[in-house]
């Protein structure tokens, strides 16, 4: 028997691999260094291996070449069809790696907590034992919280960029596991945010179920994991369809539960509110990034020829997570809450988006694909995401970061620059004119409606209706209600240049998508299609 | 020559813009830089900030006439003028620049907004003088001119959207702006969601015709829509229509004007009367060519307007509050000229005209309430007035003029437009016309109400208020709206304005009255005649009771309570959201034991199963997620097998 040598393509996967290398290599310095140093070596290390990585992504766009059959495509299947380098995948792998940027000043920040990160001294303590005070009055932080997000961002990178279903499944687990930990690890309400965690975790394991399950059936059918070869075995029409069938929904079921869609949004707002907030800020952008494009990925280019089959799903997931997000966000008291449903309504426009025609070929001349309204969407609300858990990062009383709306009530008398930035993230997010998040929702509207979907893209219009309500009542309560006499209000704590920088470059990237969204919208046409 | 023909929609066509045109920009970019300075610069605006947020709107309406003197010079045929800013969204078809479109409609508005506009600065200088957030106001009135004129300036749908958005936000920051007051706050809560539901409209429409056009200019909509599907155009023109509903206060979206006057009076004036408002009627006119394609639309824009003109008469004779008489009021010359407007051809151009004579008067009347409310230390309640017509001559005398406008008193220029609509619209339809008539009766006699009870009859004043005559920066844009209200007609003379919007709107058809002209001018003068006397014999002639008779009919009960709209809104919308809420919410925080409580026996056994290795809420959660499950796979099957 002959061992033929796999080809790897390590020009065009550096990015990938610079992530993981820098990721082991935080491991090591965690084992050797002396603890004191280790802060600010491993967020150095962090910081430039994300950037290295972003270089190379950008050297790798630059040059890759015509691919597909209609040559609309650019780019390789590597890996031995594991991995696909492509215009969406350079596109995804340089926005996940912008929000890991981001994760990573926010985690970095120190100067909130007088001097300490925000993550806890000594996870294995007990929460209330003198163990944990012990960490604490020592100031021990976990810097191992750098080498997990560079895990983390490592499997965002592959999600979106894997050529077959079990590549797909690593990566999946590559992002989960190291988010389920970090979610367990602020240094305040410890048992929120263990609980949090484990929810997370449990919930992220019994969805996973279902993701390798589905792709069982769906081998069943098609004989291969391979994405191009299940597009082959759909587009000859193998026998079982009942294998494909069930195969897709539960390969949705996984997909659904990471970008948080109904009914598979129960998590969302119980870890966006007990992670720590520069964690909830670096995943509700990068999972949300890394989560759809394999999404894209998996619908379009293995299941593409059976859109017809799935999109009746999809249209009933989308109308759900829009109405059921942006109608239980009203009731919300709490901003991280209210952000994190409002992530589950921004989820059903995306899967609006994705409702879209497909591919360049079936469009009229030069009209937007779905693929790039999605690819926008995602940027615009990615920015927008990151940058108002920032800002939640500074609002703070004497227990640490303070979300309740009680606490916020007549912040814009006291810091109107940050109730301010905090007020035009949230306009973004409800797609008031002249911000990213209008181009976004225009965006993905078209294309639904393109594609014949006008009903999901009217619930969808009336949902953003529903949900400029909740976003402009917040805003109001920031502005023009005052605080009750004598109720205890949060004050916004000067936070370190990094945190400050993230949020001004959310501010202004929201700003510029808003007003000349030009740029940014070439950039996704020139993306190109998938390629098989 | 260049010949409009009739029965031709006119193609929107631009031509690009050169010489003093190439400075249109700059109408909107004055007050736009005007917001900035006075929004961003914070204190240090304070002791001008009042003074230049008046010359920037000024300023606008100089560069207006220069332009409108410019327009005049050209020939008919190249009256359309269009500058290009920049591509604002462009990526393959999805092509929207943003572009100006100058022409004969749109050089009425800037004079109207940017003229009208002027004078309201100047008597907000004087109104607002003791606001210690002078500043700011300027800056959200300098806010709203510049939206309002990316309105009426847009060459696409999108632009247009955009100014319509602003527009909503500086009325909604206007009529907050005493937030202090629980009521404002609550009214500008109340107008910005109303307008949602009416931008729901505006921004389906937009898709709609970007979808079926690929386009969301007026030059291409308007090239292409005679091919267009008819039930298509009936779609878009009814969208459009709704999102005209929410601006300008029609019925089913009446219900937020009368609250918006909650706000500072010369917001009011500007917004909620003048200007803003009017924004449904020019979207229907600037649509005309969606509108001539779409029959069933038109019927629906006339029995809107007849419905709301008829409405807003009815509210206006119920009020003690003065503004929210004039804001009834309002909400029916605007049913007026959205008649006017779904009538086609025949009516654009009355439709336009008595938007802008209704803009000088009723500018006119709320800065006069304005007055009067100085003078009597903000009380709005016309049972504490009377026989003020001494006390504040000026006010007095500028507000008749007003008065004698909008009842249509023979010369004056409320007369001339109203009566051209209501002879239009008898040659349509003579229920409609009549309809149109007793209107303009019922608003003679809530006018007549008004006037009597404010400026004669007998002092009703409280303690400790004594009213003067408020300073000359008040009463000089009074006088110069009083002189226009009574001018206004003018633009009528020889038919100049129907002619000077027909590149726009097309020729007036040649329609056949079922009586003379001027016999419909007869009866109506007549009708209006009979409101006046009546409104003189049941107010005049008896004694005002100082707090409202509780003895009343059930008309003016309804009346009072503004024709139940809050109550209709709250029966149909608010509670049934409110329970859609409240229930999704308990579904979100317990349901999914619930859901799979009544989901069949097989589920149940499998959940009392997993509920024994299970514990916590996880044990729910994961449940939700099998309730998922079984949705996604059951979607799936469903559509497939």
């Amino acid at each position: 028997m002959d061992f033929i040598n796999p080809t790897i393509e390590y020009a065009e996967l550096s990015p990938l691999l610079i992530v993981m290398g820098v990721a082991c290599l935080g491991v090591v310095v965690e084992a050797f260094l002396p603890r004191e140093r280790r802060h600010v070596v491993q967020s150095t290390l962090a910081g430039v291996g994300v950037a290295a990585a972003l270089g190379a992504t950008i050297a790798v766009g630059l040059n890759l070449d015509p691919a597909g059959t209609d040559g609309a495509g650019q780019g390789l299947v590597g890996a031995e069809g594991s991995i696909v380098v492509d215009g969406p995948t350079i596109y995804l792998w340089g926005l996940v790696l912008v929000f890991a940027l981001g994760g990573v000043a926010l985690f970095a920040e120190r100067r909130l907590e007088a001097g300490i990160s925000a993550f806890a001294g000594q996870a294995a303590a007990v929460p209330g034992t003198d163990a944990e005070r012990e960490a604490s009055t020592k100031g021990l932080a976990h810097t191992e919280v750098y080498p997990l997000l560079m895990f983390a961002v490592g499997g965002m990178l592959l999600f979106p960029a894997s050529g077959d279903l079990l590549m797909m499944f690593v990566a999946l687990e590559v992002l989960s596991l190291p988010l389920y930990l970090l979610c367990g690890l602020a240094r305040r309400r410890r048992l929120l945010s263990q609980e949090a965690a484990m929810k997370y975790f449990l919930l992220g394991a019994f969805s996973s179920g279902f993701f390798l399950y589905g792709m069982a059936l769906v081998y069943g059918y098609a004989g291969s994991m391979d994405f191009a070869a299940i597009n082959e075995a759909v587009v000859n029409g193998a026998d079982n369809e009942i294998l494909l069938m069930l195969g897709i929904a539960l390969l949705s079921v996984g997909l659904l539960f990471k970008v948080g869609a109904v009914p598979f949004q129960a998590w969302t707002p119980d870890v966006y509110q007990g992670a720590p907030t520069a964690v909830t800020a670096f995943m509700s952008a990068g999972t949300k990034v890394a989560a759809f494009g394999a999404m894209l990925r998996l619908f379009y280019v293995a299941l593409g020829a059976d859109r017809w089959d799935w999109q009746p799903m999809l249209w009933v997931v989308a109308i759900l997570t829009m109405v059921v997000g942006a109608v239980v966000a009203i009731a919300q008291t709490d901003v991280k809450r209210m952000l994190a449903y409002s992530a589950v309504a921004h989820t059903g426009f995306l899967i609006t988006g994705v409702l879209g025609l497909q591919s360049a070929g079936e469009l009229a001349d030069g009209q937007v694909t779905s693929l790039q309204a999605v690819l926008f969407y995602l940027t615009s609300y990615g920015v927008a995401s990151l940058g108002a858990f920032a800002l939640v990062m500074v609002v703070r009383d004497a227990n640490g970061e303070s979300s309740s709306f009680v606490r916020w009530t007549g912040l814009g008398k006291r810091s109107p620059l940050v109730a301010g930035l905090f007020a035009f993230f949230l306009l973004s997010m409800a797609g008031i004119p002249l911000t990213a998040g209008f181009v976004g929702k225009w965006a993905v509207f078209t294309v639904a409606m393109s594609a014949g979907a006008w009903p999901v893209v009217l619930v969808a219009i009336a949902s953003s209706i529903v949900a400029v309500y909740f976003y402009v009542r917040f805003i109001r309560l920031m502005f023009f209600t005052d605080p009750e006499p004598g109720a205890e209000v949060a004050e916004v704590t000067t936070a370190s240049p990094l945190t400050g920088l993230t949020i001004a470059v959310c501010a202004a990237a929201t700003l510029f998508l808003g007003v000349v969204p030009g740029p940014v919208l070439d950039l996704a046409v020139h993306a190109g299609d998938f390629i098989r | 020559m260049y010949v409009i023909e009739t029965g031709v929609v006119p193609v929107v066509a631009p031509e690009s813009a050169d010489g003093v045109f190439s400075l249109l920009w700059l109408i909107i970019a004055l007050p736009l830089a005007g917001a900035a300075i006075l929004l961003l610069g914070g204190r240090y605006t304070d002791r001008w900030g009042h003074w230049l947020g008046t010359a920037m709107p000024i300023g606008s309406f100089i560069l207006s006439v220069v332009l409108l003197v410019q327009l005049l010079g050209r020939d008919e045929e190249e009256r359309q003028i269009g500058q290009h800013l920049y591509d604002w969204i462009q990526v393959g078809g999805l092509d929207v620049g943003a572009d100006l479109l100058y022409d004969p409609l749109a050089a009425l508005f800037l004079l109207l907004i940017t003229g009208v506009g002027s004078l309201i600065h100047v008597y907000s200088i004087a109104y607002m003088e003791h606001d210690v957030r002078r500043r700011r106001f300027f800056g959200y009135l300098n806010l709203f001119v510049a939206a309002m004129l990316t309105l009426i300036l847009s060459a696409n749908y999108v632009g247009l959207f955009l100014g319509w958005e602003g527009v909503g936000l500086a009325s909604y920051l206007l009529i907050g702006f005493w937030q202090h007051k629980d009521s404002a706050a609550k009214a500008a809560k109340k107008a910005f969601v109303i307008n949602r539901v009416g931008d729901m409209g505006m921004a389906t429409a937009i898709f709609l015709a970007f979808v079926t056009f690929g386009t969301t200019d007026f030059a291409g909509i308007s090239a292409l829509a005679d091919q267009a599907p008819e039930g298509t155009m009936t779609a878009f023109g009814i969208l459009l229509l709704v999102g005209a509903c929410g601006k300008s206060a029609q019925v089913p979206l009446q219900a937020w004007l009368l609250d918006a006057m909650e706000g500072p009076t010369p917001v009011s004036a500007l917004i909620h009367a003048a200007t803003m408002v009017t924004a449904g009627v020019y979207l229907i006119v600037r649509s005309n060519f969606v509108f001539e394609y779409a029959p069933t639309a038109q019927t629906c824009v006339v029995v809107v307007a007849v419905v709301t003109l008829l409405w807003g008469a009815v509210i206006g004779c119920a009020k003690d509050d003065i503004k929210k008489a004039l804001a009834g009021s309002t909400m029916s010359q605007i049913g007026y000229m959205m008649l006017g407007a779904g009538l086609g051809p025949a009516g654009y151009a009355f439709a336009i005209f008595h938007l802008i004579t209704h803009g000088f008067f009723k500018a006119n009347m709320f800065l006069g309430a304005g007055s009067v409310m100085h003078a009597m230390d903000d009380d709005v309640d016309m049972r504490h007035y009377g026989v003020l017509n001494k006390a504040l001559p000026v006010t007095f005398l500028t507000f008749a003029m007003g008065y004698l406008a909008i009842i249509g008193f023979p010369g004056f220029s409320g007369f001339w437009s109203k009566d051209k609509i209501i002879e239009a619209a008898l040659a349509e339809n003579w229920l409609i016309g009549i309809a149109a008539m007793i209107g303009a009766g019922v608003t003679a006699f809530y006018m007549t109400r008004l006037m009597v009870m404010t400026f004669f009859t007998e002092k009703r004043w409280r303690k400790d208020v004594h009213p003067h005559e408020s300073p000359a920066l008040m009463t000089v844009p009074l006088i110069v709206l009083a002189a226009l209200s009574v001018l206004g007609g003018f633009l009528l003379l020889n038919g100049w304005i129907v002619h000077w919007l027909e590149p726009v709107t097309g020729p007036e058809p040649e329609h056949e009255l079922p009586i003379p002209a001027l016999a419909i001018t007869a009866l109506v003068t007549l009708v209006v005649a009979i409101g006046v006397a009546v409104a003189i014999v049941l107010v005049q002639r008896r004694p005002v009771p100082d707090t409202p008779p509780t003895d009343v009919s059930l008309v003016v009960k309804a009346a009072r309570a503004d024709l139940y709209g809050d109550a209709i809104n709250d029966g149909l919308v608010v509670q049934p959201g409110r329970r859609l809420v409240t229930g999704l919410f308990a579904f979100d925080r317990h349901g999914a034991d619930g859901a799979f409580m009544g989901g069949g026996g097989a589920i149940a056994a499998i959940g009392g199963q997993l509920r024994k290795v299970q514990n916590g809420y996880v044990r729910s959660y994961a449940l939700s997620v099998l309730v998922g499950v079984l949705i996604v796979a059951v979607a799936m099957l469903a559509v497939n097998l």
